[in-house]
């Protein structure tokens, strides 16, 4: 019993970086432009945080490092591919080589270097009860304003003005630009905000999920983030339950090992990666319902000139 | 306030120029990096761009490590140019790195004896095959389900990498290896022939060049190779024209995930001589900015390798003379294919200034 509350509590902490990073990119699409930047962005941020963890001791001062690093590095994605019009595919691919040879750079320094900060935050009260206490409430405040935002971006897109316009820029930007509103700035806001919370997820696994940094640490959670999007049909609330699915699966090895399951480690950490194929092909097994649920635009230019 | 216009037609100076003024501001960024890390510019930038071609031997370890870029590179060209993203050519180098070096582990322990010259064809194959088989796996999935082969590419690198890694340290180790994560050195038979000797370029290089060669014969001499080129671009038109995006899908895949798999399998059995954790040196993802480099053009993947070659030596100095993090290099390849993307642009539009916005 114990062991099954501690697997739920490993999974909602596994799962709240994917959650806040994939929220990022879900916003980035809805608004039309896709970021294959989201590993670089993460891994930027990751050494940001984890270098401002370490010089102040504080973590909040880490994830706003963290979210700024993560919107400095969207910021040139944006306008390259908002203004320049370049490819969105190799633009995000550079960002990600980019960013993982960036931090590789600026980290060097802090490889391996232990951080002390404060315990997780353990509700009053709630923290007591028999079998949740364990499992739910006694998590680091992230992985709460994790759930939070899943709640607000859903308000946001489909109950605000300003959302609408989003997802209609999404769906058609000649349109939106007919209507008179200002596509690009629209949809590099949706940029910003995305780079943020992709950098709040980096931040997140440098310095609370494995207070440590080491070079490309974020190991493919970006990309996994991005399959999460297409999982979840560009919604939030069946993205945050895949994150938790894909924080479970990354478990899920402890949990076999606690149980003697006798598999070699590496392929017990296959599973993630493995997980995430097999998601991508069952989910897009039919292109029309894809389709469907695709932003109509996304990864498309738009140039206003024209 | 400046704005682009787009261009009739996209001007054949700047798709040439825009890779020489992006080589241009990496120097650029890279001065910039050297005078804030408190070391000569003048002094760093010839360390990473002068010093790999200064005397024969440097010469020569700038051809071993244009051999994987200039193969990896040459698939992904065809890739891209058939609108196939394939990004995760690194997992395809691992595994054919995997069968190749499987093939010369097992000639090795089993005592086989044949002469390198008989045993390179067949490492040849053998690193085709582990590279096309992961890449088919690709193909099928983006053919039979529509699965994104960016991710699904991808995903199958971080598998491929946690495969070796089980290898080496399970079922393949050394035993006398002290414990430690890698296979036995391989034998003298299955070594990658070299070029010249006492130095440890292999005949590898020639193969990448000649294939770079029939890679340009492929695609600008043969009708198949013009229909992939056009199912790129112009999906609609191409099946309108009776072209099948599916065996595009397939064939670039097969060929990018086999020449990768050729890398593979020359890296293993030419200068590590063994499998270790760490046959990854990102060739693969190095390889994509090489092709973008290269235009995608099977003689600008020379040219990029090349380049991009430089750079990987060059970090390897810093490192070493200068004492500069040889990570320096990540940055490098980065800056040139943001730079590049963005000089692109005056390919397709032209920069007017105009008063209003």
């Amino acid at each position: 019993m114990n062991e099954l509350a501690l697997l739920v509590a490993a999974t909602l902490s596994a799962g709240t970086p994917l959650a806040v990073a994939a929220m990022g990119l879900l916003i980035n699409e809805r608004a039309g432009v896709l970021n294959l930047g989201a590993e670089g962005t993460m891994l930027v941020a990751a050494v940001a945080g984890f270098g401002v963890a370490w010089l102040t001791g504080n973590e909040w001062a880490a994830m706003a490092a963290g979210a700024l690093a993560g919107a400095l590095v969207s910021l040139v994605f944006g306008w390259l591919v908002i203004w320049l019009n370049t490819n969105q595919y190799a633009t995000g691919l550079a960002i990600s080589l980019f960013g993982s040879g960036f931090s590789a750079f600026v980290g060097i320094d802090l490889v391996g270097k232990p951080l002390a900060l404060t315990a997780p935050l353990a509700l009053p009260l709630l923290r007591d009860l028999p079998f949740l206490g364990v499992a739910v409430f006694r998590q680091h405040l992230m992985v709460y304003l994790a759930m939070a935002l899943t709640g607000g971006v859903a308000w946001f897109l489909y109950r605000t003005r300003a959302g609408l316009v989003l997802r209609a820029i999404g769906e058609s930007p000649t349109s939106a630009h007919a209507l008179g509103y200002p596509v690009r700035l629209i949809r590099l806001a949706a940029v910003l905000v995305g780079g943020a919370l992709c950098g709040v997820a980096g931040a997140y696994l440098s310095v609370v999920y494995t207070p440590l940094w080491v070079e490309g640490m974020v190991a493919g959670r970006g990309w996994i983030a991005l399959a999460l999007t297409v999982f979840a049909t560009w919604r939030p609330a069946r993205l945050l339950l895949g994150a938790y699915l894909f924080g479970g699966v990354t478990m899920l090895q402890m949990f076999l090992q606690a149980q003697g399951v006798q598999v070699a480690a590496q392929l017990m950490s296959m599973l993630p990666y493995l997980a995430t194929v097999l998601v991508l092909v069952l989910i897009s097994r039919n292109p029309a319902w894809i389709r469907l649920n695709m932003p109509a635009s996304l990864g498309k230019p738009f140039f206003p000139g024209l | 306030m400046i704005r682009l216009e787009p261009r009739t037609s996209p001007s054949p100076l700047m798709s040439v120029l825009s890779p020489v003024i992006a080589f241009g501001i990496t120097l650029a960024v890279g001065g910039l990096i050297f005078w804030a890390m408190g070391k000569d510019p003048a002094q760093g930038l010839s360390t990473f761009v002068l010093e790999p071609f200064n005397g024969t031997r440097a010469l020569t370890e700038l051809a071993l490590k244009s051999t994987p870029l200039i193969l990896i590179s040459l698939g992904l060209a065809l890739c891209y140019r058939s609108n196939v993203w394939n990004i995760g050519a690194e997992g395809q180098f691992l595994m054919g790195g995997i069968t190749g070096g499987g093939l010369a582990l097992w000639f090795t322990t089993a005592g086989v004896g044949v002469g390198q010259v008989a045993f390179f064809p067949l490492l040849l194959v053998a690193g085709a095959l582990g590279g096309a088989a992961w890449a088919a796996v690709v193909a099928l999935l983006r053919d039979r389900f529509n699965a994104n082969e960016i991710l699904v590419s991808l995903m199958l690198v971080y598998v491929a990498n946690l495969f070796l890694s089980w290898l080496v340290f399970g079922p393949w180790k050394d035993p006398d290896g002290f414990n430690f994560p890698q296979t036995v050195s391989f034998a003298a038979a299955t070594e990658v022939p070299r070029l010249i000797k006492g130095m440890r370029v292999g005949w590898g290089f020639p193969v990448a060049l000649l294939t770079a060669l029939a890679m340009w014969l492929f695609m600008f001499h043969t009708y198949r190779g013009l229909q992939l080129q056009v199912g790129g671009p112009a999906p609609a038109a191409a099946r309108y024209a009776g072209f099948s995006s599916r065996s595009a899908i397939w064939t670039t895949l097969l060929a990018s995930g086999g020449l990768a798999g050729v890398a593979g399998a020359l890296e293993v059995a030419g200068p590590m001589g063994q499998l270790t954790p760490s046959v990854s040196t990102g060739y693969g993802f190095t390889a994509i900015i090489v092709a973008f480099v290269g235009r995608l053009h099977p003689l600008g993947c020379i040219l990029g390798s090349v380049v991009l070659s430089t750079f990987l030596i060059g970090g390897e100095l810093a490192q070493s003379r200068v004492g500069l993090p040889s990570a320096l290099t990540g940055i490098f390849q980065g800056v040139l294919l943001l730079a590049l993307l963005a000089c692109d642009t005056l390919v397709q539009y032209r920069p007017r200034w105009s008063a209003t916005r």
